[in-house]
């Protein structure tokens, strides 16, 4: 086959989640003619599965009286333990506000203030202002000062997808659902868009567009246990680090939610412990607060988790098939709460363990859920390395999060991200130049890929068997890259995950490969994902500290003289592990210093025995 | 451990010589197994053709409906356990079959949009600077409460109107306008409902049997949005001069 279906548009956003879908939003409203690439329907996107909010320093309920945008900066550079941009942190408190407020206008319900006194769950009486009553109110999140997560009921990500969506319908912009960029188009200096599969008919197509914008989300399901969907492989990451041109930053920065659900691992959201549910052992012993006296179970999430660890490690977690867990337990919230503000995750419960949380305690322990490196950007969202390259939400490394990103940051980010790089990547495409490509270098990757599909259904390289290659990838990852790491553990997941890596080059098909063959999809997607573990291992292996959830049992204490900087990971052709670089971490406004919670600050547990 | 049967309609459009037939699996059966990881299991270890759809795993997503021993259900959170004998899977119909279990409900679901003009409508231009107009927090729970569809289309699926008629939009859709109703920020007047909703492609096609409300996987009440919109198309249909 010499001719491919080429489509061309000013801008190709591939990935149509929030921030995807939010950026194209932007270049359309400007008269732009956008093409979005979806896996899925835009609505059944991950995005959906975002339960608890958003955060944004409205100050309306309450508990969140004297918020501001310095408030949320502080918890956010905090929260990231100074790995993350100040610069970009600024820019997305002040934004996140304002984003908000145009959710709303565009049809979130997000949940409102109503006046009046009330007593929380720890027995405290706060009173709401009448003055407020309508305004956006906010829950409380993990590692924040104030009330600050702005929510309807646990289905915010499900009705920012909504809105967002009723959006690009509105403005009529097209979206090619189940179809699969697996290759990026490039001259070696800017993106030209990229070879995708259709996987309704397993069509090649060549997409060429001035910018190309990777929205793809993050690599959650290289984990064998991961909260995320089954779609969030890192293919956007993927096919950046494929160009050998284009860095990923800091892949070693791992996220670990304290609440995945025992065994099937689904996310029971933060909000759950924000709206007063509290963590209990074996012995029914509510036991954060001896660790984290101050924020109890509302310490970051990297702490919350790495708290669990210690205290299941100390013989204090529930034995069961799945290995030990701990319970969460939010019964004294009331039925009526929980059949109400919680009640997606009381379905959950009901669903998928057969338990009402209304009367019975939830099975939970660390579960890995999202990726706070990815694609490397600069503040307007361009891509490292290549010119008409973007990226955005989670599949970018913005960078936001650092080495630990909060709860509620997330749905902000994609949100305050989209608008901001969607912008720019506008009027990056309004002032480009025509459109300028060698066809023949444009099909020349269309027939790379054409080539790589022959030989997987030819078994021409090899015959290794794609799922047996996958599940050793996930407990790899599971056994050695997990909450607590160390060099010897580190170095057997690097040599483990390159000996798969050479096997993944050489599978071979079990079955003809024809069409939208699934088992076809799984393995053209195979060596970039170990591509990907390898930058999360050998990343991890290299950085000799403990930075938020970067743990490292050998290196305890953050090194700031030696590792205050950002690993930029690069692919060179034929190379079997990552080319690390790094660069240093902005550093504006807030030096770095003790974050309020955790091992190394003084108001935790061990801070409180040195002083 | 205790095996399982499984009889799944197979047909893959780029062969159409093999012509639709059901193929039989057997699988070990552990505690607590899902569809989803029956599936899955089929798939890696017996089939690595079968086609099917999950995304979140987690009856969030709306991507797995299929007909699970006869009615429509989300498969992630069907379990074996509470099904008797061969477990027997069809895709959805109504929607585009794409091959085996899967169907193309994205498609279906956007033109749903398009037609019922699914967005707010307002006049008002978005001012960064200013507070967000108030809303009624209850007002916000209504407008939640029917934003919940997930858009799996096992209330399309399960509907004999809307396996007679291409053109029926469904208690998804009625639902959909419902949600858009109750929302004080949405600017549409009665004629403008009227004409997105007020026939029987819409609130009147229904013939009432509410099969839609038995089978939604969200439970949600769409009886009552259905009575709800077609007293309110009555009285429109009625004012409108």
């Amino acid at each position: 086959m010499s001719n491919y279906t080429t489509i061309v548009s000013d801008v190709l956003v591939v990935g149509a989640g929030l921030a995807g879908e939010r950026a194209a939003i932007e270049a359309a409203s400007r008269g732009l003619d956008v093409i979005i690439l979806s896996l899925v329907p835009p609505r059944r996107s991950h995005s959906t599965a975002a339960q608890g909010g958003c955060q944004a320093s409205l100050g309306n309920c309450a508990m969140g009286s004297g918020d501001n945008t310095d408030v949320h900066f502080a918890d956010t550079v905090k929260g990231s333990d100074w790995g993350c941009d100040q610069e970009v942190a600024r820019l997305f408190v002040e934004t996140a506000p304002k984003a908000v407020r145009q959710m709303s206008m565009w049809g979130v319900p997000w949940n409102r203030v109503v006046g009046g006194k009330k007593t929380l769950p720890d027995g405290r009486e706060v009173e709401d202002p009448k003055e407020k009553e309508g305004l956006i109110t906010a829950r409380d999140f993990g590692g924040t000062a104030k009330w600050r997560t702005c929510y309807t009921a646990d289905g915010a990500g499900h009705t920012l997808q909504y809105a967002v969506d009723s959006v690009v319908i509105k403005l009529g912009i097209t979206v090619h659902d189940r179809t699969e960029a697996i290759s990026l188009i490039h001259d070696g200096e800017t993106c030209l868009g990229v070879v995708a599969r259709c996987l309704k008919t397993g069509e090649l197509r060549i997409y060429l567009a001035k910018s190309t914008v990777i929205a793809t989300g993050g690599y959650g399901r290289l984990y064998g246990a991961s909260t995320n969907a089954i779609i969030n492989e890192g293919n956007g990451m993927s096919i950046a680090l494929n160009t050998g041109l284009v860095p990923l930053g800091n892949m070693e920065a791992v996220q670990f939610h304290p609440t995945g659900m025992v065994p099937v691992w689904i996310l029971i959201t933060e909000g759950a412990r924000g709206d007063g549910g509290y963590l209990l052992d074996k012995n029914h012993h509510r036991f954060m607060p001896d660790y984290e006296p101050k924020k109890k179970e509302l310490a970051s999430r990297d702490v919350v988790s790495r708290r669990m660890i210690q205290h299941i490690r100390k013989g204090h977690g529930v034995d069961s098939p799945y290995g030990p867990h701990l319970w969460l337990d939010i019964r004294h919230l009331g039925a009526k709460h929980i059949n109400t503000n919680l009640r997606e995750i009381a379905n959950i419960c009901k669903n998928f363990n057969g338990i009402d949380p209304v009367n019975a305690l939830i099975p939970v322990r660390p579960t890995q859920h999202y990726s706070m490196g990815g694609v490397r950007t600069n503040i307007d969202g361009q891509v490292y390395g290549l010119k008409g390259l973007f990226a955005v939400g989670e599949a970018a490394c913005w960078d936001l999060h650092g080495f630990n990103r909060l709860g509620g940051n997330s749905l902000a980010e994609t949100i305050v991200s989209g608008w901001i790089v969607g912008k720019k990547m506008a009027e990056y495409t309004l002032g480009a130049a025509e459109l300028n490509y060698q066809y023949n270098n444009v099909q020349g990757f269309a027939k790379e890929q054409q080539e790589r599909i022959n030989n997987l259904i030819a078994g021409k390289q090899g015959k290794e068997n794609v799922y047996a290659l996958r599940k050793e990838m996930e407990q790899t990852l599971m056994d050695y890259v997990g909450i607590f790491r160390n060099g010897p553990d580190l170095q057997k997941a690097v040599d483990n995950l390159k000996e798969i890596y050479h096997r993944s080059l050489k599978i071979g098909l079990q079955s003809s490969g024809k069409g939208a063959n699934p088992e076809l999809s799984t393995c053209l997607r195979m060596p970039g994902m170990l591509r990907l573990a390898l930058c999360i291992s050998y990343g991890a292996l290299t950085r000799t500290e403990s930075r938020g959830s970067h743990a490292r049992e050998d290196f305890p204490k953050r090194d700031d003289a030696n590792w205050l900087k950002r690993t930029l990971a690069y692919w060179k052709e034929g190379s079997d592990l990552p080319d690390l670089q790094y660069e240093p971490v902005k550093i504006t406004e807030l030096p770095p210093g003790d974050r309020g919670y955790g091992e190394s600050s003084a108001s935790s547990a061990e801070g409180k025995k040195q002083n | 451990m205790s095996t399982r049967k499984f009889s799944i309609f197979r047909y893959n459009p780029i062969t159409p010589e093999v012509k639709p037939f059901m193929q039989e699996y057997t699988i070990e059966e552990p505690p607590g197994m899902t569809i989803f990881v029956a599936l899955n299991k089929i798939r890696e270890e017996l089939d690595p053709t079968l086609m099917f759809d999950f995304v979140c795993r987690a009856a969030i997503c709306g991507s797995c409906a299929m007909i699970i021993n006869g009615k429509p259900r989300l498969a992630c959170k069907t379990l074996t356990s509470d099904l008797k004998g061969t477990v027997t899977l069809m895709p959805l119909p109504v929607f585009k079959l794409i091959g085996d279990l899967s169907v193309d409900t994205g498609t279906w679901f956007r033109h749903l949009s398009v037609k019922t003009k699914s967005w707010i409508h307002s006049s008002k231009e978005f001012d960064p600077n200013a507070p967000e107009d108030r809303m009624d927090n209850e007002t916000a729970l209504e407008i939640y409460e029917a934003e919940r569809c997930i858009e799996c289309g096992c209330c399309i699926a399960g509907c004999v109107t809307a396996n007679i008629r291409e053109d029926f939009l469904g208690a998804a859709g009625i639902n959909r306008v419902a949600r858009f109703m109750v929302d004080p920020r949405d600017e549409r007047s009665k004629e403008e409902y009227f004409d997105v909703i007020g026939s029987d492609e819409g609130a009147f096609g229904c013939m009432g049997l509410m099969a839609c409300d038995d089978n939604c996987p969200m439970q949600l009440p769409l009886q009552l949005q259905l009575s709800f919109v077609r007293r309110k198309m009555v009285s429109f249909g009625l004012s409108i001069k």
